[in-house]
């Protein structure tokens, strides 16, 4: 028995420490606690059984330190414990690794189609500007898709060569529709006014299928109708749209044209989003695309319809809606868009 | 409509200079703001000052080459020209053009020095259409043969075009031409550099289906004034009636026909600048008759006929009514029958033809459209009657589609051609025959004085008001009553005040005689527009009142294509026209709606469904190696009503129509299953209520894994499986396929979970988890039902998470395994509850479906 009590404790720390923080796993360190200090028959114990024999005045000094002693020994325990339950874990973890690379495919969502993406892209630029999307029958009448419209009986339109008549009623009097404009009809009929409204929709031309024509196709056609609308009105319409949907640098102008339904009527085209009105392949050389015709509402077509073309004037525009999938994709044949290959469906 | 810059300038000042790009391109773009859009600016006359006049001297084979052989020429220098040429037109001694070394053709095509087969050419021996002469590439152009004339033909091809009438057609083979002349020396100034404008002209300005109408158009916007020809012809000793007659017994198909008649008429080839013009105009110069003719035309707009005097009985002219099956051969030598109604027609078509006969009412033309052969001007021809007429446009244009001829002639008189201008292109062509005999050395024909006229129903001038403040409001301008004057003189338009008011801002505007198509205000509103361009013009915004938004239809057929495409399904479009066959494979029966004029025979009805058009796009993607896909379409699918349209249904203007919402399952495994769940996503995302499976049959659909979907006695739609059989009609591997079909505007209303919000419990739930033995016949709806009544308002859920056949359970029934969950809001369930709630559920299944529970 040394007659030294604060080096022995100080002796019995080093090597109780050293122990465990050299612990190499739970087990290990759970026996190097019992051996330094848990244990009966520990150093630690032997030395506070000793404290009986002491010296009182030595007893309090000695017990302090024993117990000191004791909360540094468990806080050293309590450390490397954690320290090797982190290790654990993240060997258990290693061993659940899971190449990200590897996994089979499962399944995609599918793709809608590209008409419909331009479709609701245009729908929304004109819901924005506050106009209604109005639909109607892709299978109309000749009088609200000719009559009322103001195409006279001797126009090419008309021509079976150009519509695909329908097997009902009067003979030639039920169409398929050539254009959105019966529904503009179906529109000023409503008698509900103004109208601010865009057309989207199926359409039907006897036209022989290459790689820009098919006979069946999706147009959007505007009407508006107000008080007071005028052809800078139209104008400026067209601009905000052309912008909303090419781009805010695109500009647009307006050349005569002729359709029945409107007067003064116009052709409108737009600098080519390509080159940017330099010329190039897509838009021949010219830098400007021909997008569509417009012009103010005839006051026939108000006749035909019961509204009053002197308190009312309107006009109306009207664009292909593949043509600007095909100009914005880079589609070389328009055939591709009924084909369904799943191929290029998947792309968009 | 094609136009020669030289034609224009001719008819206004326009300064442009054909060899000048920028301007050109100006003046093009000018012609475009008018709405004359130009399709087309083509470079003319370039390249023949650098090839120049050859006589060919000698011609030689190449050894192994059928092809080519080797041409020896003269072509004025020192030395002869050796070339290689292709062409097998022309013989020893023949005069042609060679393009030397050196040398730039149209299209920058630049001549240099080649070997073939071992021999050198220097330079080439030039085709019609490598010079841009004429259309002719069969050969080298030859314009002289062995040292003379072009052939004793008179063939209407370029040489006839490139040959200058006047002294040059007289060099015999002793006064040739100087060899080595540059080509446009020869030619002579008919065929300097020249710009030819293609033009699309709308369907409303048949005023510019001619150079002078667009010379006035082009004129008033460059401020240029328009400069129509003036002709003046001396009138000989007899006055025209004395040799011949016109009459018109039909006013309501010609409003007026006039005629001139010229004696001792040669015919000859035209002056070399009117067939260069007409050749460049896109028509083929003939002689100096036909040419003048089709001069007249182009330049004017108005379409002439002569006819061969002295080949009309009773030498004269009247126009009447055909009668119906009446015939006529035309200038084509094609037979026309008229006055009969086509197999397929409409109403448009009634009406009869206008037909020109002889005095003798033989018939000589069709009124407008085509003359007749029996009195086609020959070169004999000494005595020529020229037809001038006003056709109606309405007549015109049901007799050409009738008799299914469009001619030069019938496109303008169905657009309307000038009512004021039949004297002056009668004249013109008077002028013209004249200038050309006289150019060729002959003597000129005498012109009888005076008109022969029929005249039954005189030209109204047209003439509406039009307020200034209303135009100017229309355009988005301010407007004075003067500048509407100004702007419009220059089109032709007379305007002033209303005699009857003193008022301001009220106009009386006086239509041209050439431009049918202004009747209205709103038209001289577009030509004010026109004049101040439509560039020129304000812009303004205007925004509409209303707050825009999709329609509750419109928003569930976007949400619905985006749960289809959630589900993996792209999504497809297909055709809506189709062959009725192909619509019975996929089990589609109609009544279906049918094309009147299909453009394809097979292609003759309308789609009565989805199915086949989806199964057509499946087959497609098995064919390029893409089987296991999914495909949906939301599209409009008719049919005829099924009832007959008679009585009660006469207010049906159309056939039915309705929208349908399509889905084609065919990824692997796919099969009704698949459908019923793509259908509880639909039916759980639009919070539907209340919508029941039924067993159904249904063509094209498997007879024993279908089903109808009901909500309220409403059927929504179908889901289930192809039918097999129908899978092998498309050639298809898949051994089955889910298919799930929406009718979206029922749909659109099917009853739905209201959106007030139902409170969840914050206590534990206990789950009872129950298996029975049930017959196959009885539904598992029925007894999730059953259980959901049974188990009462504790009940949170119902779920079928297990079935079972075979060893256990008897044959012909199978194990249905349930968990229901149970709890209340306001407190925890006691297990002597939920004890009773199981045994109340056991009992009524039990009851109601001979079910047992399985221990």
């Amino acid at each position: 028995m040394t007659t030294d009590p604060a080096g022995e404790i100080a002796q019995l720390e080093a090597e109780a420490t050293a122990a465990l923080e050299s612990a190499a796993d739970l087990a290990a360190l759970d026996e190097c606690e019992r051996a330094a200090f848990r244990s009966k028959r520990s150093r630690f114990a032997e030395m506070y059984q000793k404290l009986g024999s002491t010296a009182p005045e030595d007893r309090r000094v000695i017990g302090r330190l024993l117990n000191e002693l004791r909360g540094r020994l468990e806080e050293v325990a309590d450390a490397r414990r954690a320290k090797l339950a982190a290790a654990a874990r993240v060997e258990r973890l290693a061993a659940d690794r899971l190449d990200l690379t590897e996994v089979l495919p499962g399944h995609l969502a599918g793709h809608l189609h590209l008409v419909t993406q331009v479709r609701e892209a245009l729908e929304d630029v004109f819901v924005g500007m506050g106009y209604e999307i109005a639909e109607g029958p892709e299978v109309e009448t000749g009088w609200r898709n000719f009559e009322a419209l103001n195409i006279p009986e001797d126009h090419p339109a008309r021509s079976p060569l150009d519509t695909f008549y329908v097997d009902f009623g009067e003979p030639w009097s039920v169409l398929l529709r050539p254009h959105t404009s019966p529904v503009q009809i179906r529109l000023l009929q409503r008698g509900m006014l103004p109208i601010y409204a865009v057309v989207p929709g199926r359409t039907y031309r006897k036209d022989t299928p290459d790689s820009t024509h098919l006979p069946v196709f999706h147009q959007i056609e505007g009407l508006v109708v107000d008080r007071g609308v005028t052809f800078a009105d139209l104008k400026g319409t067209i601009d905000t749209f052309v912008r909303a949907i090419f781009g805010e640098g695109t500009r647009t102008r307006l050349r005569p044209a002729y359709f029945p339904f409107t007067e003064p009527s116009a052709e409108f085209e737009m600098s080519c989003v390509i080159c940017g009105g330099d010329g190039c392949r897509t838009c021949s050389g010219v830098g400007w695309i021909e997008l569509g015709g417009c012009g103010m509402v005839h006051p026939a077509v108000f006749e035909a319809t019961g509204v009053d073309p002197e308190e009312w004037t309107g006009f109306a525009f009207g664009f292909g809606i593949d043509r600007i999938a095909i100009m914005r994709h880079g589609i070389a044949d328009l055939r591709v868009m009924i084909e369904n290959d799943v191929r290029f469906l998947g792309q968009f | 409509m094609r136009v020669p810059l030289s034609w224009l300038r001719e008819l206004t000042p326009l300064e442009t200079r054909p060899t000048d790009r920028t301007e050109v391109a100006a003046l093009a773009a000018d012609l475009d703001a008018l709405g004359l859009v130009v399709e087309g600016v083509e470079k003319v006359g370039e390249g023949l000052r650098d090839v120049v006049l050859a006589r060919v001297l000698e011609i030689a084979a190449i050894a192994k080459a059928d092809k080519i052989r080797r041409v020896v020429v003269d072509a004025g220098g020192s030395e002869p020209v050796e070339v290689v040429c292709g062409a097998w037109n022309f013989d020893v001694g023949d005069l042609v053009v060679l393009a030397p070394v050196g040398a730039v053709l149209p299209g920058e095509f630049r001549i240099e020095q080649r070997r073939m087969r071992g021999v050198i050419s220097n330079g080439m021996l030039c085709s019609g259409r490598e010079l841009r002469l004429s259309e002719d590439h069969e050969g080298i152009l030859v314009l002289g043969r062995d040292g003379g004339q072009a052939g004793t033909a008179r063939p209407a091809g370029p040489e006839t075009a490139a040959r200058p009438a006047g002294p040059r057609t007289a060099a015999g083979p002793d006064a040739g031409p100087e060899l080595g002349l540059p080509l446009a020396d020869y030619l002579g100034a008919a065929f300097e550099p020249d710009v030819v404008f293609d033009l699309a002209i709308e369907g409303n300005r048949p005023d510019c289906l001619c150079v002078a109408g667009i010379a006035r158009d082009i004129g008033a916007r460059l401020g240029l004034p328009l400069r129509l020809p003036e002709p003046v012809v001396e009138g000989g000793p007899e006055p025209a009636r004395s040799y011949a007659s016109v009459e018109v017994l039909a006013p309501e198909l010609c409003h007026r026909l006039i005629g001139k008649v010229l004696l001792g008429v040669t015919s000859v080839a035209s002056p070399a600048v009117i067939g260069r013009r007409l050749t460049l105009a896109g028509m083929r110069p003939i002689d100096s008759i036909v040419d003048a003719s089709n001069y007249v035309m182009l330049e004017l707009g108005q379409p002439t006929h002569p006819y061969d005097l002295d080949r009309l009985g009773g030498h004269g002219l009247r126009v009447r009514a055909a009668r119906p099956g009446e015939e006529i051969v035309t200038l084509d030598g094609v037979t026309r029958v008229l006055g009969t109604r086509p197999a397929k027609s409409d109403d448009s078509y009634a009406g009869s033809d206008c037909l020109i006969c002889d005095a003798d009412d033989r018939p000589v033309g069709i009124g407008g459209v085509m003359g007749g052969q029996s009195s086609e001007i020959t070169t004999e021809a000494s005595r020529v009657l020229l037809e001038v007429g006003y056709f109606v446009p309405l007549a015109i244009a049901r007799t050409a589609r009738r008799v299914g001829l469009r001619s030069e002639a019938s496109v303008r008189f169905e657009r309307g051609v000038d009512p004021n201008g039949m004297e002056r292109a009668a004249l013109r062509f008077c002028e013209l025959v004249i200038a050309a005999s006289r150019s060729a050395g002959v003597a000129p024909p005498v012109v009888a004085s005076g008109l022969l006229d029929a005249h039954p129903v005189p030209y109204a001038p047209r003439r509406i008001r039009v307020r200034t403040e209303r135009v100017g409001a229309l355009l988005g301008i301010e407007l004075q009553d003067a500048e509407i004057g100004e702007l419009l003189e220059p089109l032709g338009f007379v305007t002033g005040l209303p005699a009857n008011t003193a008022a301001s801002g009220v106009l009386q505007v006086e239509m041209p005689s050439f431009r049918p198509d202004v009747r209205r205000e709103v038209d001289v509103a577009e030509e004010v527009a026109r004049r101040i361009g439509y560039q020129e013009l304000p812009t303004s915004q205007r925004r509409s009142p209303y707050v825009g938004r999709l329609t509750d239809l419109q928003s569930l057929r976007r949400r619905l294509k985006r749960i289809l495409a959630g589900l993996g399904a792209h999504e497809a479009w297909t055709m809506s026209i189709v062959e009725p066959r192909d619509q019975a494979r996929g089990g589609v029966a109609g009544p279906l709606v049918t094309l009147l004029n299909p453009m394809v025979t097979e292609e003759s009805a309308l789609r009565g469904g989805l199915l086949p058009g989806l199964l057509g796009a499946l087959r497609h993607n098995v064919d390029h190696r893409h089987p296991a896909v999914r495909l949906f379409e939301i599209g409009d699918v008719f049919a005829l009503p099924r009832e007959p349209i008679a009585g009660s249904q006469e207010d049906r203007e159309l056939p039915e129509e309705w929208e349908l919402v399509g889905l084609l399952l065919a990824d692997f495994d796919d099969d009704a299953g698949a459908a019923v769940n793509a259908w509880r996503v639909i039916a759980d995302a639009l919070r539907l209520e209340g919508a029941e499976l039924r067993p159904a049959v249904r063509a094209g659909l498997h007879p024993a894994r279908t089903a109808e979907i009901v909500a309220c006695d409403i059927v929504l739609g179908v889901v289930g499986e192809v039918d097999p059989e129908t899978l092998l009609e498309y050639d298809l591997v898949h051994t089955w396929a889910g298919w799930l079909e929406l009718d979206l505007l029922k749909l659109a209303a099917a009853p739905r979970r209201p959106l007030v919000a139902r409170p969840v419990s914050r206590f534990p739930s206990s789950d009872v988890d129950l298996a029975f033995v049930v017959a196959d016949s009885v539904p598992a709806a029925a007894i999730e039902a059953a259980l959901g009544q049974a188990a009462g308002e504790l009940c949170e859920s119902v779920v079928l998470f297990d079935i079972y056949r075979g060893a256990g359970v008897r044959e012909g029934s199978r194990s249905l395994a349930y968990r229901l969950r149970f709890c209340a809001l306001e407190r925890t369930l006691t297990d002597g509850e939920v004890a009773e709630l199981r045994s109340q559920c056991i009992a009524a299944v039990e009851r109601q479906f001979q079910a047992t529970l399985r221990g």
